[in-house]
């Protein structure tokens, strides 16, 4: 006994529904990598507070599943004395989130740039923000690409994550569509699908980056593992 | 801006120690059942005949490409269709278990792939038999490449163990919900399970550690 069938408009229903999906992924990626860069250079930086600050940060949004932190933004933040919608609470946790994993893609790229690169640069007169922008960075640049795309795959299916703060995007259309047709081989099996479409070329891609591992420096920077609940 | 009150939070104490076991008894279930389908999807994916490689090989995509919300909810949904009656608890170890199943293939799969084909010829000329092979010369040298990315695939998972709740399935996260609802405390409850998590984690890799040097200490 269902309200209705699994028709047409159910499946477009669905399709409008990825593009919340696709846009928070978006916006992860933008400013997560924004922070990404402003932590790598933390945790790379002359000074050892600062380190330890970046090192805090990475080891707290690594090591706590994103459902907690989502949950914190958006349910804890009455103790501030407002309470964020949906959105706003998933795409800062989520900026947040992935800022400590492109940190760490980042810092990994930077540190495959051999040591020589650094002193050549001190010796000629460079500071240490100058010859991370004219030295480094170039050169690490490439060596970020495969595991920022492996990244960007996590980061999509992540977003799932935000349907149970009620954020309305695909996995929350796919629970109400179910909600009423009652026919959940039809209507998962659509949403995984939409998931596989969006995710597969891009696991595909970057597996092909990794291995033509082009560029000069010889050196594999990994994608961290440790991704939570995705 | 309110103030910070962990009393009513402390007060249920018991309530975050039941939370704590149910969600490491479905994480470590989880991780036995998805090393198990690791294990031998790895040997049937790489020397299976192809009409076992090419469905293990399907089936790993597709895990790896879609989130592990959307796995739950088929679980749950669908097994009850084609009759198979879960409760939640146990629909959530099933989509788990598959979860980690595709992960540890490919994890596994990497670390079988590393071992020079010399050195099976080497063990079929010395006359052992394929049971002995597998196990001595694929299995164990093969998990002892990859055991660092595979403990760090079942941290993932116990950190995934959060989301099952989503199928009312009782875990750490779940629970806290609930207390959440009864004290409205909500930014202190959270912290301390995450918190709790935090110190889960580091001692699952601090034990998974301990756990590698005693396996493969002695096995070079």
């Amino acid at each position: 006994m269902s309200l209705r069938d699994f028709g047409p408009n159910e499946f477009m229903f669905l399709i409008a529904a990825a593009r919340w999906t696709i846009l928070l992924a978006l916006v992860t990626f933008a400013g997560g990598g924004a922070i990404g860069i402003f932590i790598a250079a933390l945790r790379i930086a002359p000074s050892r507070p600062l380190r330890w600050l970046a090192i805090a940060y990475i080891q707290f949004f690594m090591g706590t599943p994103i459902l907690i932190q989502l949950f914190m933004a958006y349910y804890g933040s009455s103790l501030l004395g407002f309470r964020p919608d949906p959105w706003t609470a998933a795409a800062v946790t989520f900026c947040i989130n992935a800022g400590a994993f492109f940190g760490e893609i980042f810092r990994g790229a930077i540190e495959a740039v051999p040591r020589g690169q650094w002193e050549s640069a001190k010796s000629l007169g460079l500071g240490f923000l100058k010859t991370l922008r004219l030295v480094i960075l170039p050169q690490a640049l490439q060596l970020m690409v495969p595991p920022t795309v492996g990244l960007m795959v996590q980061i999509v299916k992540t977003t799932s994550v935000a349907s149970l703060i009620g954020l309305n995007e695909l996995t929350r259309a796919a629970i109400k569509v179910n909600t009423v047709t009652f026919e959940p081989f039809m209507v998962f099996g659509t949403v995984a699908i939409i998931y596989f479409a969006l995710c597969w070329p891009l696991s595909l891609y970057a597996t092909r980056l990794e291995k033509r591992g082009n560029g000069k420096i010889q050196a594999k920077v990994k994608l961290p593992r440790l991704m939570p609940a995705s | 801006m309110q103030n910070l009150q962990f009393g009513p939070v402390f007060a249920h104490s018991d309530a975050f120690i039941d939370g704590v076991i149910s969600t490491l008894v479905l994480a470590a279930l989880s991780i036995f059942f998805g090393t198990m389908i690791g294990l031998l999807g790895a040997i049937g994916r790489s020397y299976g005949p192809r009409i076992l490689s090419a469905p293990i090989g399907a089936y790993v995509e597709i895990i790896r490409n879609t989130p592990l919300l959307i796995q739950l909810y088929f679980v749950f949904f669908t097994l009850p269709l084609v009759g198979i009656k879960l409760s939640s608890n146990w629909a959530a170890i099933v989509a788990l278990s598959i979860h980690l199943g595709a992960y540890a293939i490919e994890i596994i799969r990497a670390g079988i792939d590393s071992i020079p084909q010399g050195q099976i010829e080497a063990a079929k000329s010395l006359g052992l038999r394929p049971y002995r092979i597998v196990r001595h010369v694929i299995v164990v040298p093969a998990l002892k490449a990859v055991y660092p990315s595979l403990t760090a695939q079942f941290i993932l998972q116990i950190m995934g163990t959060s989301i099952v709740g989503a199928i009312a399935a009782e875990e750490l996260t779940a629970i806290a919900n609930n207390l959440v609802m009864q004290t409205f405390r909500s930014f202190e409850i959270y912290i301390v399970i995450a918190m709790i998590y935090f110190v889960i984690v580091q001692s699952a890799s601090l034990l998974f550690a301990g756990i590698g040097r005693l396996l493969f200490q002695w096995k070079a």
